[in-house]
């Protein structure tokens, strides 16, 4: 074959480069740059470069700082515990189940991933509300009743995101256990495993890539959920359901600090990055 | 060096491609110069349709009387908060700037400083009926440059609203006027003893009530603190934001006395973002509320076609003026704010959008216009046309208000200082921060957001 110039060799992917960089890279860069800046949406003629200031504030800021912390409590509730171990569990009975249930059961999951995550918030917040259908039931059971979105905040929003994204789990898990060999059960099964001894020493090792995969999506997915938690609780009452997304929406938008709460944004980034450092180690390490 | 066919295409059609994209971000507005773009806040409440049905008879008649013009609206349809947001985004680019806006005048000083208006004193020059504007409302759109930015279409001010049903359950005189903040907890103290189900007081509070709790709940007490003669919150003199003013703290406490003494709605109901909806819409109209300190805009809820009928609030409901804190002079206190219609700096028909000012703004339509929203007319003719005063009850009582009414320090800081004060007040109302811890909160967060720019009094 003939080998050409390089240069002339590259210049189909040119147009998806230039694509790429003025459409992608561009804005990015851009936001990069403003979080440098104090530049804000009202109430100045001008903005100037700041350098590390709205960094600095930021770590400086309580509101900041106990955002951060909501945000971990909430993805590590909501997604590592919530979504991934109920997904897993939901795979492994329906692998089980008679066709009939496992078409209804998933049926039933995949809708609540599929509805938009505002109509998914509105549905929620109508469940937890003083009115809502939680303490209607609470009402009938004669157990008291609570004001979900006021008292435990928190906790009502977790809940709303594991009912809305456990069916991505589920789907990814039930695709990992239909790869595990079925003579390797049997065998284990011969060889006297009892169900926890089969779930901790065949299935789990088999399937550790989907977990690390989901784990990471998954990760991902929450901590950016804005939505859901904005129109359940609008991150009060007062700060106490306020994770990152929605601190970093009330300074940039609500407070008109865009150049502040872009550089939140890009803390935002970084704490994704980290956990995708560890579920990158742990898809890695071999058996 | 030959270029294969293959690869110059793609690499054509990109560069069109690209090329059409940029010019589309950079050409100007893109509308037709016979079309005049007007946005404006939608009610968020579907059954209201008070400025959607003005301003389309405004329409009618100004195509009619201009031919082969057209107005489209762009309704943004948001809450307070999100309207400004949205409607700043839109003043950035000259994309997306309609040619006239309708603005607070809470952030209107903030945009001016932005460069996002246009002054309009070479129209308001030419323009005879802007001699018929009262003063202090032309003042409320003028930037700190002396130029006008704004035609006020009216403003309103604030009092105390009582259930007279109420009130005769709970043995209270119906034609009731506190002279003190302790007549007011008192009158609360005595529903809530003798008017079970019934909430005795209602004071918005905390940042999901925004503006709102700052300005009909917090600032309603803080300028009635004081002698009354300095604005509690901004220092004029030194250009400098106040901190630690003893005025602050007792306003706080009144807060906090509502809500822990539970004179005030649930704390979990008054913290709802669309609580407004239900004292305006359910809690009043069904006597479930005792005293609501409120706008003089009240009654735009009840009126025919608004959703929740209420032809008889009149002869239900008493007002009374908004006492100072100790009863001093001047007795009563109130704030006022309003809206203006404004040009973008950006927008394409500046000329037309003029003339579509004018049309809302003759003297007939403002009227129109004031009676529709429950408005407070600055326009010295139509305050004093006997339609204005007794189209609805309650109209001379919101008008009188304005000779003792204050207007907010509203510069470029004043948003960020108003959700300081939303959160000073929500700490107290759920009983979190004490009144001292709140209000050194507030000293704290304005030190922070006003650049340093405070003094203590």
């Amino acid at each position: 074959m003939r080998r050409g110039n390089p240069a002339v060799r590259a210049l189909p992917l040119a147009p998806a480069l230039v694509l790429l960089l003025l459409f992608l890279a561009g804005p990015i860069a851009y936001c990069v740059w403003i979080a440098f800046t104090d530049l804000q949406l009202t109430g100045q003629a001008h903005s100037s470069f700041v350098g590390l200031a709205n960094f600095r504030r930021a770590f400086r800021d309580d509101a900041f700082l106990h955002a951060v912390r909501l945000t971990l409590v909430f993805t590590v509730l909501s997604s590592l515990i919530g979504q991934n171990t109920l997904g897993l569990a939901l795979a492994a009975l329906m692998k089980r189940a008679s066709k009939p249930v496992r078409t209804l059961t998933g049926g039933i999951v995949v809708t609540a991933w599929v509805l938009p995550e505002v109509v998914a918030g509105f549905l929620l917040y109508a469940f937890f509300r003083r009115e809502g259908t939680l303490n209607a039931i609470l009402d009938w059971l004669h157990l008291p009743r609570q004001n979900w979105l006021f008292t435990l905040p928190v906790l009502a929003v977790s809940f709303a995101n594991v009912w809305r994204g456990t069916a991505f789990s589920m789907l990814v898990y039930s695709a990992a256990l239909d790869e595990i060999p079925a003579e390797i059960t049997e065998a284990a099964e011969v060889d006297g495993a009892g169900g926890w001894r089969r779930l901790w020493h065949i299935t789990l090792p088999m399937i550790r890539r989907s977990i690390g995969t989901n784990l990471m999506l998954n990760t991902l997915q929450t901590l950016s959920v804005f939505g859901l938690i904005w129109v359940m609780t609008r991150g009060g009452p007062g700060n106490r359901s306020q994770t990152l997304p929605l601190y970093m929406y009330e300074q940039a938008f609500q407070n008109s600090m865009i150049g502040y709460g872009t550089a939140v944004a890009l803390l935002l980034l970084v704490v994704g990055s980290l956990f995708s450092v560890v579920y990158l180690r742990l898809l890695r390490t071999e058996v | 060096m030959p270029v294969r066919p293959t690869a110059a295409l793609p690499l054509l059609l990109t560069t069109a491609l690209a090329a059409t994209a940029l010019t589309a971000c950079g050409s100007g507005s893109g509308s037709s110069p016979d079309t005049v773009k007007v946005s404006y806040k939608q009610s968020t409440d579907n059954s209201v349709k008070v400025m959607d049905t003005y301003l389309a008879g405004i329409k009618k008649q100004f195509e009619h009387e201009h031919p082969g013009k057209k107005v489209e609206f762009v309704p943004i349809k948001a809450p307070d908060a999100e309207y400004y947001t949205k409607l700043q985004q839109m003043l950035r680019s000259p994309r997306t700037a309609p040619d006239l806006v309708y603005e607070d005048t809470f952030l209107i000083n903030s945009d001016i400083t932005s460069g996002y208006l246009k002054p309009l004193d070479p129209y308001l020059a030419k323009w005879p009926d802007w001699g018929q504007f009262v003063g202090t409302a032309k003042a409320a759109a003028k930037g700190q440059d002396g130029k006008t930015y704004g035609v006020p279409d009216g403003t309103d001010t604030r009092g105390l609203w009582f259930d007279k049903r109420v009130f005769r359950k709970a043995g209270l005189p119906t034609d009731w006027q506190p002279k003190t903040w302790d007549d007011i907890l008192a009158a609360a103290r005595t529903i809530k003893r003798k008017v079970p189900g019934v909430v005795a007081l209602n004071v918005y509070t905390g940042k999901p009530a925004g503006e709102r709790a700052t300005m009909q709940g917090f600032e309603m007490l803080l300028y009635g603190t004081g002698d009354g003669t300095r604005d509690p919150l901004y220092d004029s003199g030194s250009k400098k934001w106040i901190t630690g003013s003893q005025g602050f703290e007792d306003s706080l406490k009144f807060v906090e006395t509502v809500y822990r003494d539970k004179l005030g709605p649930d704390v979990s109901d008054a913290l709802d973002p669309n609580f407004n909806t239900t004292v305006n819409g359910e809690l009043l109209p069904q006597g479930k509320l005792g005293i609501a300190l409120d706008g003089s805009w009240l009654p735009q809820a009840w009126l025919p076609g608004s959703g929740h009928e209420w032809p008889d609030w009149s002869k239900q409901l008493g007002l009374a003026a908004m006492p100072t804190q100790n009863g001093q002079a001047p007795g009563k206190v109130s704030m006022s704010g309003g809206w203006t219609w404004s040009i973008p700096a950006k927008a394409g028909n500046p000329d037309l959008a003029f003339e579509f000012v004018r049309t809302m703004q003759t003297k007939d339509n403002a009227r129109k216009w004031y009676i529709a929203n429950s408005g407070i007319a600055v326009r010295k003719d139509v305050a004093a046309d006997p339609a204005y005063a007794g189209a609805q009850p309650g109209i001379r009582f919101f008008t009188d208000l304005v000779a003792s009414t204050h207007y907010r320090p509203a510069y470029p800081a004043y948003p960020k200082v108003s959700t300081a004060v939303q959160e000073a007040m929500e700490g107290v109302t759920t009983g979190d921060l004490s009144v001292a811890e709140a209000a050194s909160g507030y000293d704290a967060t304005v030190e922070d957001v006003t650049g340093g720019r405070v003094v203590r009094k």
